[in-house]
């Protein structure tokens, strides 16, 4: 090896370094790997797209490890409560504790920076810079045994400069001569010559802790196959030996003392799922990395994440996407587990459209840089129920493809209903042909024919089935009603509106006192509550501002509302203890809302 | 380490407790039924090592190991040296290190139909507040006793209530859907559960009956903290069963003792934090939190990580 075989680095503390914790054949697919750096405890699991996930190894929780979690390939789920984390964010999507509640977005693992290189896996607290560059060494080597001993690294590190051996060791004669040709106390590269034979053998040393590291050599280059049982045999006697004499000099010298991973903030208290966080902010630049006619009329985007990778989201999703002309739209994320690396959404190119589908399908190209909000879910997916039936009608369809695919993924069983006009409007095939049989289209189908087709969906009723329906208005309110005739419960029928199409009455006029805030203000007729708190600098977080989305929810302290949107269910309506105030307005002459 | 009749001598390795919260309880040692008459057995109570055992006439002796050191199976002592206070109540031999209260009352144990017995005892490296909390826990039922005391997809945990009452710790109106709630269950049934915390290291749950629903089964899980971080975990059944063997329903408990094992023993850290935010609870965990906060307001430190001050 020429030069210096470890490209010349200054040291580095070692919470900025990158180090070997497993090799790549620790990390088979949907398996989970435990290992220890630095004091630190990790857990190291490979989705099945080949991301290698590092995590600190606690379930937030209840502080369970998560290295006895189970690899689904899309994402690792706890043992002790199934609580669910996304491969890559680390985020929580799912709390089965609460189904119906959409995780708050601030649990999530802390994870570690990750590098695949060498047949090793490497990662660091806080690494700065590359992995340590091996001269002249492509992929070729051959990864040796991990060697665990049982003394502190600098010491394993010191004694591997004398560690020799044969190039050939199944070659009789000479034992040939060794060179150290750099080391430090991370890696030495200590080669062998033998007449012509030249091997180099590369070792990175992995603290575990203070008094425990782990050896992990590479040979350059990669021996012959028939040669490398014995060149395996050769060097693991030669480690063999090595570990004793380290762990003999370790047990007389005083032990080290501890190392102490440095402790993260715990995660914040899990926020009730309607708590407004932020209004409506755009803190995610994407790039448009595709753009695609998914259907007739209806425009397929793919969106990558620009520096900071995408946030966690779970089926029933939605994201603002603001426009460059000024307007926000909602989507909702198409993505199923595991498909984590670019945000997908579907849009129709709506007729009257006010400039927002029309936006997207016009002006926005491949290569465009959009902002777009945290995902936000108003429409999460139970995972508590035998069956699911899915009905869609034309684009709402988005959610009900992540539901699916979250279903399939968990294999509970479900049917996806899709109400489209012809096969050419079928939005995303190529999802719903990996669904297979579950999925039932129903195409070119009048009002009536509709009709009678969701009469024969509702009426298989068991008493652990549920309903998730997503559509035109129409469509929703014929769903929600015959389902309640056939004697669904409330709780077992979901729905999202795309838009509010019941037309608000905003004539009313009343007093809404703010309980904190202190203020007491008059809502005049024509403008909403949520205008009028925005005027007086009380910012309650929006999105839809049409009934629909269920972000601006706030509790009622005294009054009664004037319920006009179609977010909450009609017994939630009746408790009359919290109201939508983009468009709910008072039926007494005075609101007390807990803002 | 965790065999109190082992005939190795126990390693003094535990730091003895200062905590006076934990040395004025009462605590458990052993289930007296599986206990040899006139043998000395070790063990240790909050890192203190103790010889004790049940002399010939049937009455309880214990004392610390540092006044009489024993070997164990040596035969017992009539009247060692700094003799400790005893009661056996509900088939256990219960001992002090402190000046308790009296020890919890348990009122059907007393009835005469029912089955009194100890299920299992059994040795878990965590600590006695961990233990308890996973007992008042019904969320891990369909991922930790799947098949048997709950199954996936029915996993949601409906609200219930809780209260401080007289001192202790209830939560009551708790129902979970049950596979196998009991050896005598033949069919799957929603379980409705009453859990109540009346020790920082003891927890009794009254559940459905299978065999008389005008009645519960209770079930008591009564730790012994060996140390901070190593707990004997004995569970008392006090049932209305009249066709199992007790061999059955021994073997249901251990089952079910032998899947919370490794969960426990895998919880970082093994002492419970009692500060709010050190993990991230839900509202299922109502009755923990209430536990929790029971806990800090009683100013326990053994076994537990206090709350910063104020942040109780």
């Amino acid at each position: 090896m020429n030069d210096e075989g470890i490209a010349a680095a200054p040291m580095l503390d070692a919470a900025f370094s990158w180090f070997p914790i497993a090799s790549s054949e620790d990390l088979p697919f949907r398996h989970t790997y435990h290992t220890k750096l630095l004091g630190r405890e990790l857990a190291v699991w490979r989705a099945d797209d080949g991301y290698v996930n590092v995590w600190e190894d606690r379930c937030l929780h209840r502080g369970v490890r998560l290295s006895i979690g189970l690899n689904d390939g899309a994402e690792l789920k706890c043992q002790y409560h199934g609580w669910r984390y996304a491969s890559r964010s680390a985020g929580c999507t799912y709390i089965p504790a609460h189904p119906a509640d959409a995780p708050a977005r601030t649990i999530c693992c802390t994870t570690f920076p990750v590098v695949e290189r060498y047949g090793l896996v490497w990662s660091g607290e806080e690494p700065l810079g590359d992995v340590a560059q091996v001269a002249l060494f492509g992929d070729e080597g051959l990864t040796l045994r991990p060697v665990p001993i049982h003394a502190p690294a600098a010491l394993v590190a010191e004694r591997l400069r004398s560690y020799r051996f044969r190039p050939n060791p199944t070659a009789t004669g000479s034992s040939g001569e060794c060179t150290v040709e750099s080391g430090d106390e991370r890696a030495v590269v200590v080669t062998a010559r033998d007449g012509t034979a030249e091997m180099n053998v590369v070792f990175f040393v992995q603290p575990v802790d203070a008094r425990t590291c782990v050896v992990r050599g590479l040979l350059v280059p990669r021996p012959v196959d028939d040669a490398v049982v014995g060149v395996l045999r050769h060097h693991n006697e030669r480690m063999s030996t090595l570990r004793d004499e380290v762990e003999e000099a370790a047990a007389v010298m005083p032990p080290p003392p501890p190392m102490q991973p440095r402790v993260r903030a715990p995660a914040p208290v899990a926020e009730p799922t309607h708590t407004p966080a932020d209004t409506r902010t755009a803190p995610l630049r994407v790039v448009v990395a595709r753009k695609w006619a998914t259907a007739d009329g209806i425009a397929g985007f793919e969106l990558e994440s620009i520096g900071e990778r995408l946030p966690a989201f779970q089926p029933g999703a939605h994201i603002d996407v603001h426009l460059p002309n000024g307007l926000v739209r909602q989507y909702s994320l198409t993505n199923g587990p595991g498909d984590v690396v670019r945000y997908r959404i579907g849009v129709k190119l709506e007729p009257d459209s006010r400039g927002g589908s029309k936006a997207l399908h016009e002006s926005i190209r491949e290569g465009d840089v959009l902002a777009i909000s945290e995902p936000r879910n108003n429409f999460p997916l139970r995972r508590d129920r035998a069956t699911t039936i899915l009905i869609a009608g034309g684009i709402g369809v988005t959610p009900l493809i992540a539901m699916a695919q979250a279903l399939g993924h968990a294999q509970l069983d479900f049917r996806l209903h899709y109400f489209a006009q012809s096969p050419a409007h079928l939005a995303f095939p190529e999802v719903l042909d990996l669904l297979g049989e579950r999925v039932v289209r129903h195409l070119g189908l009048g009002p009536t024919e509709t009709g009678q087709r969701l009469q024969e969906i509702l009426a298989e009723r068991r008493p652990s089935s549920q309903v998730y329906v997503c559509g035109p208005g129409s469509m929703l309110g014929a769903t929600r009603q015959m389902a309640a005739e056939l004697g669904w419960p409330d709780d077992a029928v979901h729905f999202e509106y795309f838009k509010n199409t019941t037309v608000v009455d905003d004539s009313s006029a009343f007093d809404v006192e703010l309980a904190r805030s202190a203020l007491h203000l008059r809502v005049p007729a024509g403008t909403t509550i949520l205008e009028v708190l925005a005027e007086h600098g009380v910012i309650v977080a929006s999105s839809c501002q049409q009934g629909a989305c269920g972000t601006c929810l706030v509790s009622v302290l005294d009054g009664v509302p004037d319920h006009q949107d179609v977010y909450l269910n009609d017994a939630e309506k009746q408790r009359n203890d919290r109201m939508l105030v983009c468009v709910s307005r008072a039926k007494s002459p005075r609101l007390v809302l807990d803002v | 380490m965790w065999s109190n009749s082992s005939t190795r001598p126990i390693v003094d390795s535990f730091e003895r407790c200062t905590d006076p919260v934990a040395l004025n309880q009462w605590h458990p040692l052993s289930a007296v039924a599986e206990l040899r008459r006139g043998v000395t057995y070790q063990t240790l109570l909050l890192g203190e090592p103790l010889g004790y055992g049940i002399d010939d006439a049937g009455e309880p002796v214990v004392w610390p190991a540092k006044a009489l050191h024993l070997p164990a199976g040596s035969p017992l002592p009539a009247t060692p040296p700094a003799g400790l206070p005893t009661q056996v109540s509900y088939g256990y031999l219960w001992t002090t290190l402190g000046d308790p209260q009296p020890l919890f009352a348990i009122p059907e144990a007393d009835e005469p139909d029912r089955r009194v017995l100890n299920a299992a005892t059994i040795g878990i490296a965590t600590s006695a507040p961990r233990a308890v909390e996973n007992f008042l826990d019904m969320g891990h039922f369909p991922f930790v006793h799947a098949g048997v005391l709950g199954a996936e997809p029915h996993t949601e945990v409906v609200d219930y209530r809780v209260d401080v009452v007289d001192g202790e710790v209830w939560a009551t109106g708790c129902r979970f859907p049950q596979p196998k709630a009991a050896p005598g269950s033949s069919a799957s049934a929603m379980t409705d559960y009453t859990y109540r915390v009346p020790h920082p290291y003891c927890t009794i749950l009254y559940k459905s009956c299978p065999f008389d629903e005008s009645r519960r089964d209770v079930i008591g899980l009564f730790l012994q903290p060996m140390g901070e971080e190593a707990v004997r975990a004995n569970m008392l059944l006090c049932v209305v069963d009249p066709i199992s063997t007790d061999t059955e329903i021994r073997r249901f408990q251990l089952g079910i003792f032998s899947q919370d094992k490794p969960i426990l023993e895998n919880q970082v850290p093994r002492r419970l934090p009692l500060s709010p935010i050190a993990e991230t609870p839900i509202r299922a965990d109502k009755s923990a939190i209430a536990y929790r906060r029971w806990l800090s307001e009683m100013g326990l430190t053994y076994g537990v990580i206090p709350a910063a001050d104020g942040a109780a």
